[in-house]
């Protein structure tokens, strides 16, 4: 109810307040921009959209500068990627995470932005500039920022697990959740097996697909969003996912509790970027300078729940998650790293690693698991794919005899046919 | 004269030729043209070559297909044969009850039969208060044909119905004339003249079972991965157009060879009518 009554607050001062901030750009030039349209682009729940009395930041943003908001969704990185470069489709401002920022400025596939048009940049904190996927900070500007942690079931599990390799505990198989992406999936993998998130081995990379076909013996169902109705109806008893997601997943089911598992986590931050093939690049600055004032942001952080990089958020003791130990822990406390974008043939490689795993069928026995987890280092790792597993035999031989049994029957009336003709 | 109504005809056929042109034919051109390049545009067999390490993902989907079309087709025949003996205005009340789930999305259905299926659903909590152990029936293989059954049945009750409720009834009154019983005169008379019905009814269901995805990432959990999530992943997660073309040709082929068969069966059994 706080939350509702700040929010109705926040939109009042947001409707009311002044054009404060000192745009390097003319007024005049503002001005002109009434009536264009700025096309959106960014994830899916991701904005505070005035649900529930929250504030509508796009429509605060029409009503301030008079420029229409064309927003679109998606539900992942690749996707977006996928839309983008398979044309057809034009877009302004878009919300990648790290690694695809990455991956979009390496293939010139975005526009250096003119921070001298987003005076508000100084509220973003010097821990969260310049990182790895934008060295020199001239593409992105930081939106959210956040961890992956692991969710479980305080009345499923027995002792609260403190590892990732809870996910391949056969005491809870046919009720683990996990991450239906590559990307993710394999962090995962590669925690357990201590590897770099970044690695560019192929060698290693089929190692951490080895552990995660590993872990089809425990029967995961591989969720994206369907991990909400799952850990909040309590089928489930654990699964990895984003800490701002589970906020909201504790709200509607609290015997869920959540953990950063010790052999470490992933970090990202998602950016707000402008396309290289922007119609409209100075409403696109003010639409990020328009995310970043501190109401605004608020508005979102509020919102979306994920940890906020804007230093008058999460500053605020107003701020419903004001020092939350889950979205904003202590400096170093928990081993994260972040994801980078990959060399091509590391890309692809993942693909079909990703393609394997998810066509694996384990064999009955625990076969290697002992490889994993007894700390044998011999090498198992088998080439890519597998030719004819005995599930693919199996389906063979059904359809074979269903085939045969058709043909027979054809042959039969035939036969048939033909000796009554002969009478 | 004749000139003329050739050009009507032409003229009223033209919508859909456009349509085919730019929705079929053209993205048609594309797949195949996709499916024997690589990512620089040069021609290569590499994409088909390396298909063989989905050989059992291909062959998942096409018994999934098999099952579900049988079990459709089982299912559907009695209840076509039912409606076609009603009375004209009970056949239409019952027909609308069978498009009736098609009135809200597929997507929609097969979301909310996750919620029924899963452990703690709605069938597992009845059944735990009718003192009974609860059934794991998500995230199986059997819940993923359930999922194609409910979702593709009306498809096969569909054609099978319309051909049944033109039936030429002398001929049935024939074949009981003629000493049969019951059985005999589904047997010989009603299933051999519904043959088109249930030949398309067969094919209206097989093929998006065979390259359906959605169901299998929902009621499989993701662990039963058809070949339809194969193609589905080159395309938004991999950004990797050629092979998902490749696959997608393969599939198409495979499915035609399916449906010439059948024409063949179905073209065999009219034969045998008279």
């Amino acid at each position: 109810m706080k939350k509702r009554i700040i929010s109705v607050l926040f939109a009042l001062i947001v409707a009311l307040a002044p054009c404060t901030a000192a745009f390097a750009a003319e007024q005049s030039e503002i001005d002109a921009l009434k009536g264009t349209k700025l096309y959106v682009y960014n994830w899916g729940e991701y904005i505070s959209d005035g649900v529930d009395d929250t504030l509508d930041v796009n429509a605060a943003f029409e009503e301030k500068y008079g420029i229409d908001v064309i927003y679109d969704t998606y539900d992942n990185n690749e996707v977006m990627y996928s839309k983008l470069k398979g044309g057809g489709v034009s877009y302004d401002v878009v919300i990648p995470s790290d690694y695809m920022i990455e991956r979009m400025i390496a293939e010139d596939m975005l526009d250096k932005i003119d921070f001298s048009n987003i005076p508000n940049y100084k509220y973003i904190p010097e821990q969260y500039k310049n990182l790895a996927h934008d060295p020199k900070n001239e593409f992105s500007v930081p939106y959210t920022v956040g961890m992956v942690g692991l969710i479980y079931n305080t009345t499923m599990v027995e002792e609260a697990p403190d590892s990732w390799t809870a996910l391949w505990n056969e005491d809870y198989s046919n009720s683990i959740l996990m991450f239906n992406n590559p990307r993710d999936a394999f962090a995962i993998a590669q925690s357990v097996l201590g590897m770099d998130y970044n690695n560019e081995s192929p060698a290693a990379w089929r190692v951490a697909a080895e552990l995660l076909k590993e872990q089809k013996s425990v029967s995961p169902a591989y969720v994206n969003d369907e991990i909400f109705l799952k850990m909040e109806s309590g089928e489930s008893a654990m699964g990895p996912y984003y800490a701002g997601d589970f906020l909201t997943m504790q709200e509607n089911n609290p015997d869920l509790e959540f953990v950063y598992p010790k052999e470490g986590v992933n970090f990202f931050v998602d950016g707000v970027c402008i396309l290289k093939n922007a119609k409209n690049k100075l409403a696109a600055e003010l639409y990020i300078n328009f995310l970043l004032e501190p109401d605004v942001a608020l508005a979102n952080a509020e919102y979306i729940c994920y940890a906020s990089p804007h230093t008058e958020v999460y500053s605020n003791p107003e701020y419903s998650f004001y020092q939350n130990e889950i979205l904003y822990p202590e400096e170093g406390k928990f081993k994260t790293q972040l994801f980078l974008n990959l060399e091509p043939e590391i890309l692809a490689l993942m693909s079909t690693l990703w393609d394997d795993v998810k066509n694996h069928v384990p064999s009955t026995g625990n076969g290697n698991r002992a490889f994993f987890f007894g700390g044998e280092t011999e090498s198992v790792i088998s080439d890519d794919g597998e030719a004819m597993t005995p599930e693919a035999k199996r389906y063979a031989l059904y359809i074979g005899i269903f085939i045969a049994v058709c043909l027979a029957y054809v042959i039969f009336r035939y036969a048939r046919k033909k000796y009554r003709e002969n009478i | 004269m004749n000139n003329r109504s050739s050009l009507g005809s032409k003229l009223v056929a033209s919508p859909y030729i456009v349509w085919s042109v730019l929705f079929i034919i053209a993205p048609l051109i594309f797949v195949v043209y996709y499916s024997f390049t690589d990512a620089a545009g040069n021609f290569t067999f590499e994409n088909i070559m390396s298909l063989s390490k989905y050989a059992p993902t291909f062959l998942r989907s096409i018994w999934f297909g098999i099952v579900a079309t049988v079990i459709c087709l089982l299912i559907a025949f009695p209840i076509a044969y039912i409606i076609s003996q009603k009375t004209e205005k009970v056949q239409r009340t019952l027909v609308m009850l069978v498009m009736l789930p098609m009135w809200m999305s597929f997507l929609i259905r097969t979301y909310s039969w996750m919620a029924l299926l899963q452990d703690t659903g709605i069938i597992n909590n009845l059944l735990g208060k009718l003192g009974i152990d609860p059934v794991h029936m998500i995230n199986t293989s059997g819940a993923v044909i359930l999922g194609m059954v409910y979702n593709f049945l009306p498809y096969m009750i569909m054609p099978i119905y319309s051909v049944m409720a033109k039936l030429d009834h002398s001929m049935v009154e024939a074949c009981q004339d003629l000493g049969g019983n019951r059985l005999t005169v589904i047997r010989r008379c009603i299933i051999p003249m519904s043959m088109p019905g249930i030949v398309s009814g067969i094919t209206m269901v097989f093929v998006p079972s065979v390259s359906t995805f959605y169901i299998s990432q929902k009621l499989g959990g993701g662990s039963f991965d058809l070949i339809g999530d194969v193609i589905e992943r080159q395309f938004q997660q991999s950004y990797n157009y050629n092979l998902g073309a490749s696959i997608s040709l393969v599939l198409m082929i495979l499915i035609l060879i399916c449906m010439a068969v059948m024409n063949r069966f179905s073209g065999d059994e009219e034969g045998m009518v008279i």
